[in-house]
C-alpha cells in the first residue's frame, strides 16, 4: 500500500510529522511502521502538547516511592507499606459505547496499579454528564454506571467513591475518569524498565483480536457528527478475565522471576514494548507468529495496533519461563514468549520468516514530537451581580432547591449499583467527605477521594486548579487522614486552540502552587485532550485524586452529627462571595464573575489544626463547606445522622444569601462536646484561626432560628428524589 | 470445627470468608475447584462472587466443576453446606437447593445494607440468633430473586425452611421491603434436612464493628455451638 498524504491524515499525523519520520527512518515507512507512529506519537501517548507544562509539577516528597512515568505513582505509609495509585480518562470511548467504554477505562486503571505489583483495594470514579434534558445523557448515565459497577463488582474491588456531575458542557463528550487505589509491600514494587539484553519477552492474558485498532488515535481527535461510526474501535472489557490475570501476576510477583512488567492499555503491543525497551535503553525483537490471536488471518499492523483487553508483557529473567508458564497454566491463561530484549536499540518486527517492520526505539519515545503551543491568559472575571439586586428568596426554598438539584441529589440511585464492600476493609462507604480503606489487617487506612471543579476553572483556571487541590486536601483532613499525594486526570479541550491550551496551562499553574504549598506532590496522572465536538471545546476539568493517611483507623470520623447538645463549629472565615456559586446557578441561572479566592496559606493552616483536633479526639465530627456553601455543608450533616440542627442566625447582619450559600473556601463545620468549648475555641485562637459558633445538634429538625424547621427525614426525601424521578 | 472454602475462577469473597473462618477460630482449607479430593470437612463453603464469569447463566458453569460432584456427595452424607451469594446460586445449579435466582426485579445490580428478618433459629446455622431478631446485612448481586414452584414454595413455608427473610427495621416483611422481587421476601432457604443453607446476603461482611457491625457473627457461632 502506498503511503499518500490521506493515508497519513487518516492516522491523524500532521504533514510535518510525516517529513520527520521520514527524516528519522532515513526513507519512507511502510503501513505497519506508519501504524506505529501514529499509535506511538499521538497526543494520548506521547503528551506532545502538554509534556512542557506538566515538568513543572512537584512530583518529590517524602513519601513519594515512585513519581509520574511509570504505570502508577507509588508512596510510602510506613512499615513496609506502600500505596500505588493513579486516575485515568476513558471518555471517548464511554460517548460512544458508554457500557464498555467506561468498563474498560475501569479494567485499565486496574492493570496500571497491579502490573506495579500491587494489589488494588478501592475504585474511584469521576463522571460528567450534559445536561439531563439532553436526550443521550440518561442512555449514558445509565451505561456508564453500569458498566462501571459491572467491572469493579465482577474483579470483586470496592467502587467506594466519586462523583458526578451534569453541565451543558458535557452534552456531546461526557467525561468518565476511573481512578484505582492498591497496596503493596514497597520493597515488592515492579517497574517497567527492561535490563539486560536476550531475555524472554513473555505476552500473557488474552488473545489479541481486532478491537480497538487505533483507540489511542482516537482519544486524540476531536469528535464530529461521524463519531458513532467509531464504535469498532471501542475495547470490550472482560473483569473475569483480568481477575486470572490479576491473580496470576501477583502469584508469580511473589518470587523473583520479573524483570520488568508493563500492561497492554492504549497502542496495545506497540507502546508496551516500546515503553520497556525505551527505559532500558535496549531493543526488543518481537515473532509476530507467536501473538496468541483471536481471529483468523490477523495481520502484523493488527496485531501491533490492536487494544484487546486484560494483557500484559512480561520480561523475565533467565531460566524462569517454566514455573511463570505454570502458574497461568493454573489461571487458564495465554503465557507465550514472543520475543527477547536486543543490544541493538530498535523495536524489529518479524512476521512468517521476514522482517516487516524495524524503527529505531527513540524515534517513537523521546524523539517524539514536543510542543510549545501557543496559549493565552484568562483575566480574572469581574464580580457583576449584586444580590440586592435580583428578586428575594426565601432562604429554605433555595435550600430546597438545591438539594433537589441534579448535582446536589443525593447518590445512591449510583452506588447502590456498586459493591463498596467486598474484601471488607471498607470503613467509611461514599457519602462522606472521603472513603476509607483499612489496610489489611492492619490498624492504619487510608483515605481517598476524587474532586473536580469546572464552573471554577472556567471562570479564572488559575484559580480553579488551586482549589480543586484545596478541596481534595481538605476532604481528606475532614475524616482524619494526613493528605499525602494526588493523582490528576486533565480533562481538556483542543489543545491547537490557544485559548484551551492557556485554560490548561493556567490550571496547571494553579495546581502545582496549591501542591507545593501544602506539600501535596503529584505522584501520576493523565492528559486527555481534545474533549469537544466541532469546534466546541468542554469547560477545562481537572479531576484530582487524593490520597491521605489515617494512622489509626478508630481515630477515623466522618461528616455525620453524632449527639444532642453538641456544638457546631465553623473553622475559616465567611466573606459572603456568591460568584460563580451554585446557589447563584441553581437560584438565578446566574455564572458570573470571579471564582472564590484561595488563600492557600489559610488552607494550611485551618487544615492542619483541624486534623490536630481530629488527632486528639476532640471532633466527633467535621465537613468541609465547598459546593453551595455553608447550609448545604449543614443539612449534608444530618443526612446521615438520627438528628437535626438548630443554627442561630449571624449576628453581623450581613445578606443571609450570602451568608449561607457564599463558597468561601478554607472552611471546615466541626461537631464538638460543650465541655471541650473553651479548651478548642483557646487552640483556635493561638493559631489565628477563625472560628464562629454555628448550632447545637438537636432532635428530629434542621432549623434556622427565626427562618424555617424543616424535619430532617423531609429534607433527607427532598434530598433523594431525582434519580427516582429521572 | 474442621471447614473447607471452594475456590472457583472469578470467586471473590473466598478471601473475604477466609478471613471469617479464621478470625472465629475454624480450622479453615481452601480448595481449588480443579481439585477431585476434598479434604475432611464439617463444613463446606462455597463463596461469592462471579464464578467463571457468570457469562452463561450464574453458577452454571462452576456447578458442573469437579470439585462440586465431591461437595454433592459430602452433603448428601450429612456434611454442612452453606452458599452465599455466587455460593447460593451454585448450589442452585447443582440441584442441592431447590429453585433459581433470576435478575433483580429491577435489573440492576443491587450493593446495600438491607434489613434481615430471622425466622427459623432451630437449626445449625442459626441456633446463636433470637427468633424473629432483625439483622442488617449487605447484598451485592445481580441475581437474588429467588423463584421456585408453587408447590416447593408451599414446602418451604409449611416446613419452616426459611431462615432469612427481608425486611424493614421493624420487621415488617412486605414487598415494600424487598430489594430484588424474591418469592415471599426470601433472602435465604434449607434444604428438607437443614444440613445446606443457602443465602444471597453476605454475613462474613458483618463481623467487624469498625467495618459495619458484628450482626453476621453468630451464624458462625451457631456453627461451632
Amino acid at each position: 500500500m502506498k503511503i499518500t498524504s490521506t493515508v497519513v491524515e487518516k492516522h491523524g499525523l500532521k504533514s510535518e510529522e510525516y517529513s520527520k519520520i521520514k527524516e528519522i527512518l532515513g526513507r519512507e515507512p511502510n503501513l505497519l511502521e506508519l501504524g506505529i507512529f501514529s499509535a506511538m506519537w499521538n497526543e494520548h501517548c506521547s503528551y506532545k502538547s502538554s509534556r512542557i507544562h506538566l515538568k513543572n509539577l512537584p512530583t518529590k516528597g517524602k513519601h513519594v516511592i515512585q513519581g509520574p512515568g511509570e504505570n502508577a505513582g507509588v508512596i510510602d505509609i510506613g512499615d513496609d507499606d506502600a500505596i500505588i495509585f493513579k486516575i485515568e480518562s476513558h471518555n471517548h470511548p464511554s460517548y460512544i459505547e458508554p457500557y464498555q467504554g467506561a468498563a474498560t477505562g475501569v479494567g485499565g486503571i486496574l492493570r496500571d496499579v497491579f502490573t506495579m505489583g500491587a494489589r488494588p483495594i478501592a475504585l474511584l470514579n469521576s463522571i460528567h454528564f450534559g445536561s439531563p434534558e439532553h436526550p443521550k445523557t440518561k442512555a449514558l448515565l445509565n451505561g456508564v454506571v453500569s458498566g462501571i459497577g459491572g467491572y469493579g463488582n465482577c474483579i470483586g474491588i470496592p467502587t467506594v467513591a466519586g462523583e458526578t456531575k451534569f453541565n451543558t458542557t458535557y452534552n456531546e463528550n461526557i467525561l468518565v475518569n476511573a481512578m484505582a487505589v492498591g497496596h503493596a509491600n514497597k520493597n515488592k514494587i515492579f517497574y517497567s524498565k527492561a535490563k539486560g539484553t536476550n531475555k524472554s519477552v513473555v505476552y500473557v492474558g488474552s488473545k489479541t483480536g481486532r478491537d480497538g485498532i487505533h483507540g489511542a488515535s482516537m482519544a486524540s481527535a476531536e469528535f464530529d457528527e461521524n463519531s458513532a461510526d467509531k464504535r469498532p474501535t471501542v475495547q470490550v472489557g472482560d473483569p473475569f478475565t483480568e481477575k486470572l490475570l490479576m491473580e496470576a501476576c501477583l502469584e508469580l510477583m511473589k518470587d523473583n522471576s520479573i524483570i520488568s512488567i508493563q500492561d497492554m492499555g492504549a497502542a496495545g503491543l506497540t507502546s508496551s514494548s516500546v515503553e520497556m525497551a525505551s527505559k532500558g535503553e535496549l531493543g526488543v525483537e518481537l515473532d509476530l507468529d507467536k501473538v496468541p490471536c483471536r481471529e483468523e488471518n490477523m495481520t502484523p499492523y493488527e496485531m501491533m495496533l490492536s487494544e484487546s483487553q486484560e494483557r500484559m508483557l512480561i520480561i523475565l529473567e533467565d531460566k524462569k519461563e517454566k514455573d511463570a508458564k505454570k502458574i497461568f497454566d493454573k489461571w487458564d491463561l495465554d503465557f507465550v514468549v514472543i520475543g527477547k530484549t536486543t543490544s541493538d536499540n530498535n523495536l524489529t518486527l518479524k512476521f512468517k520468516n521476514k522482517i516487516v517492520g524495524e524503527i529505531p526505539i527513540d524515534a517513537l519515545a523521546s524523539k517524539a514530537p514536543v510542543y510549545d503551543r501557543k496559549w493565552s491568559k484568562t483575566k480574572l472575571p469581574e464580580r457583576k451581580t449584586q444580590i440586592k439586586d435580583l428578586k428575594k428568596v426565601k432562604l429554605e426554598d433555595a435550600l430546597i432547591k438545591i438539594l433537589s438539584s441534579p448535582n446536589h441529589t443525593n447518590k445512591n440511585w449510583i452506588t447502590d449499583q456498586f459493591d463498596q464492600m467486598v474484601m471488607t476493609d471498607t470503613v467509611q462507604k461514599s457519602g462522606s467527605d472521603s472513603a476509607i480503606i483499612r489496610i489489611h489487617k492492619k490498624e492504619k487506612a487510608i483515605a481517598v477521594t476524587v474532586d473536580s471543579s469546572a464552573n471554577y476553572c472556567k471562570a479564572h483556571p488559575l484559580t480553579g486548579g488551586k482549589q480543586i487541590v484545596c478541596e481534595n486536601w481538605r476532604n481528606l483532613i475532614a475524616v482524619g487522614a494526613k493528605p499525602i499525594a494526588i493523582t490528576n486526570c486533565l480533562n481538556f479541550g483542543n489543545p491547537e486552540n490557544s485559548k484551551v491550551m492557556g485554560e490548561f496551562a493556567e490550571c496547571l499553574l494553579g495546581i502545582k502552587e496549591a501542591c507545593e504549598f501544602l506539600d501535596y506532590p503529584v505522584v501520576s496522572g493523565n492528559v486527555s485532550f481534545y474533549n469537544g465536538t466541532n469546534k466546541k471545546n468542554i469547560y477545562p476539568t481537572p479531576v484530582i485524586g487524593g490520597v491521605g493517611l489515617i494512622t489509626n483507623v478508630n481515630n477515623k470520623i466522618n461528616q455525620y452529627i453524632q449527639k444532642e447538645g453538641n456544638i457546631i463549629l465553623q473553622i475559616g472565615k465567611n466573606f459572603g462571595q456568591l460568584s460563580q456559586s451554585v446557589f447563584m446557578e441553581e437560584v438565578y441561572s446566574i455564572k458570573d464573575g470571579p471564582p472564590p479566592e484561595i488563600n492557600l496559606s489559610n488552607e494550611k493552616n485551618n487544615g492542619l489544626a483541624v486534623l490536630n483536633l481530629i488527632n486528639d479526639k476532640l471532633l466527633s465530627s467535621a465537613h468541609d463547606v465547598s459546593s453551595g456553601g455553608l447550609l448545604i455543608a449543614l443539612a449534608e450533616m444530618t443526612f446521615g445522622s438520627n438528628y437535626g440542627l438548630k443554627i442561630s442566625k449571624p449576628k453581623n447582619l450581613t445578606n443571609l444569601m450570602e451568608y449561607y450559600f457564599s463558597e468561601d473556601q478554607g472552611r471546615y463545620l466541626i461537631e464538638i462536646k460543650q465541655d471541650d468549648l473553651s479548651k478548642i475555641k483557646k487552640t483556635l485562637d493561638e493559631n489565628n484561626i477563625f472560628s464562629e459558633i454555628i448550632g447545637t445538634v438537636q432532635k428530629d429538625f434542621f432549623e434556622i432560628s427565626g427562618e424555617f424547621k424543616i424535619k430532617t427525614n423531609d429534607l433527607y426525601k427532598v434530598n433523594n428524589t431525582w434519580y427516582n424521578n429521572y | 470445627m474442621n471447614s473447607s472454602v471452594i475456590v472457583f475462577p472469578g470467586s471473590n469473597c473466598d478471601r473475604d470468608i477466609a478471613v471469617a473462618l479464621e478470625k472465629l477460630k475454624f480450622n479453615n482449607k481452601m480448595v481449588w475447584h480443579k481439585d477431585t479430593d476434598l479434604p475432611k470437612s464439617d463444613l463446606i463453603i462455597v463463596p461469592g462472587g462471579f464464578s467463571f464469569g457468570d457469562y452463561l447463566r450464574s453458577g452454571a458453569i462452576a456447578g458442573k466443576s469437579n470439585i462440586l460432584n465431591e461437595v454433592i456427595k459430602a452433603a448428601n452424607s450429612g456434611c454442612l453446606v452453606l452458599g452465599i451469594c455466587n455460593g447460593f446460586q451454585i448450589l442452585t445449579e447443582t440441584g442441592l437447593l431447590k429453585g433459581v435466582l433470576l435478575r433483580n426485579k429491577n435489573l440492576k445490580f443491587l450493593g446495600k445494607d438491607v434489613r434481615v428478618k430471622v425466622t427459623n433459629t432451630d437449626n445449625k446455622f442459626c441456633n446463636k440468633y433470637k427468633k424473629d431478631q432483625i439483622l442488617r446485612l449487605n447484598i451485592a448481586h445481580n441475581e437474588g430473586n429467588y423463584f421456585t414452584n408453587k408447590e416447593h414454595l408451599k414446602e418451604l413455608e409449611d416446613k419452616n425452611l426459611i431462615p432469612f427473610k427481608y425486611c424493614n427495621e421493624n420487621g415488617d416483611v412486605n414487598e415494600e421491603n424487598n430489594p430484588n422481587g424474591s418469592l415471599n421476601n426470601i433472602a435465604g432457604i434449607f434444604n428438607e434436612k437443614k444440613n445446606i443453607l443457602g443465602m444471597m446476603p453476605h454475613p462474613e461482611r458483618m463481623l467487624d464493628k469498625i467495618i459495619s457491625n458484628d450482626d453476621g457473627a453468630n451464624l458462625f457461632n451457631s456453627l461451632l455451638n
